[in-house]
């Protein structure tokens, strides 16, 4: 029952989606992401009707595809982030997105340390919202910037009034932060 | 072999965040798939996207969105998720050094592709890719003989070079297979191939390349990088 179900992660949301095709989950994982996924494409330039649309078809897709999220390997808002992302490429320009495929023969495979990752997904997920609340609040709304308009740097940097240099600078400082802190010490 | 030279940390995060275009997605997830190293990163940034995407301003859904959508949860599958074009690893010795993506921009054989003569010892094929915001960028597989160095020249814009086969020198740099160079407007540089065979190379330029050598210069439009 949907009691049952309000105190779960979105990970265990989506386990239950793949595992037992519950309804009760996605409705309620819908009223999580919904909302977010709506913002995350009209920050992006989408406009709010075709917004709407693209909302149900990155839910639908999250529906379909429940089966491929793997706990261990990813959180469920990196995995909701990938879709999201991939369907606002597809819809706002004619281009591809080309990617590697895992399972290419051609494919240099992880080394053995970088296959172990033992770090649990829930304690990775706390520890990178810790990190992002930490960032100096200029590198933050950069690292926004970046992941939400769709921008090149260089039209960050106009919109912004501020040196391209400068940008790229902030932008690296919060990358280097963040894979510190997520890399643990 | 492991690659020594990486793309920026930028770089793989515009690539992560999904905003770069079709021509430099195709060199950064060529490195990807061989550097295990850059995919932890993107994979990395990818969560960064994941952690934003929690913590955005919700925006308002229309009142009837969940019931649209559980509507068509039983609908089926309206598009079937395209299976990529694997071949066994017997069939890639035929193939060579080209790993996926671009195996599937440049097709079975390299030997196929139709290399256009830029000088002596350099052949260039065009790679049909969307041509970006600006419809300046383009990739292109180079070919370099054995020790031929390319003429000295400067950017207009960016040079992304990716290794598939053989290596080059720039400078007091060394590139090898899956190593990753960029270059702006900034440097004015002349990489020579390695004497001992052929340097296979994608490159990604989003603006047309100057020549800066003393005499090159007078060979100017002949030359069509
Ligand atoms: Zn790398
Ligand atoms: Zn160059």
């Amino acid at each position: 029952s949907p009691a049952a179900l309000d105190g779960r992660s979105s990970d265990e949301l989506l386990v239950a989606i793949a595992r037992d095709r519950d309804k009760d989950a996605f409705g309620l994982l819908f009223g999580r992401m919904g909302p977010r996924l709506k913002a995350y494409l009209l920050r992006s330039g989408i406009a709010p009707s075709q917004a709407d649309e693209l909302v149900q078809e990155v839910m639908l897709m999250v529906w379909h595809r429940a089966d491929t999220f793997d706990p261990a390997r990813a959180m469920a808002s990196t995995w909701i982030f990938t879709i999201a992302r991939n369907k606002r490429i597809d819809a706002a320009r004619r281009d591809r997105r080309p990617e590697f495929d895992p399972e290419d023969p051609a494919l240099v495979p992880d080394q053995p340390a970088a296959a172990d990752r033992s770090i649990e997904q829930a304690e990775a997920s706390a520890r990178l919202r810790d990190a992002i609340a930490k960032l100096p609040a200029e590198q933050a709304d950069l690292l926004r910037l970046a992941y939400f308009e769709d921008q090149p740097h260089s039209a960050i940097a106009r919109h912004k009034g501020l040196p391209l240099g400068t940008v790229k600078s902030r932008l690296r400082l919060a990358l280097e932060r963040l894979r510190r802190e997520l890399a643990g010490s | 072999m492991l690659p020594v030279h990486h793309p920026s940390l930028e770089l793989l995060l515009d690539y992560a965040a999904g905003s770069t275009g079709e021509a430099a997605g195709l060199a950064l997830a060529t490195h990807l798939a061989l550097c295990p190293e850059c995919r932890e990163v993107v994979a990395q940034f990818e969560s960064l996207g994941g952690a934003l995407l929690e913590a955005i301003e919700p925006a308002a859904v229309p009142s009837e969105a969940l019931d649209n959508l559980l509507a068509r949860l039983d609908e089926p599958v309206p598009v079937p998720v395209p299976v990529p074009d694997r071949r066994s690893p017997a069939d890639d010795a035929t193939l060579g050094p080209v790993p996926q993506p671009l195996r599937g921009y440049i097709g079975q054989d390299l030997e196929t592709i139709r290399w256009k003569r830029v000088m002596r010892g350099v052949e260039q094929a065009d790679i049909a890719v969307g041509r970006g915001r600006t419809g300046n960028v383009r990739a292109r597989l180079l070919r370099i003989g054995p020790g031929v160095r390319v003429p000295r020249h400067t950017h207009a814009g960016t040079e992304m070079t990716l290794v598939l086969a053989g290596g080059f020198s720039d400078g007091d740099k060394q590139y090898q297979r899956g190593d990753f160079s960029f270059c702006d407007r900034e440097t004015d540089h002349s990489p020579v191939a390695d004497d001992d065979g052929e340097c296979l190379c994608l490159t990604v330029i989003d603006a047309p390349l100057r020549l800066t050598g003393p005499l090159m210069r007078l060979l100017n439009p002949f030359i069509r990088f």
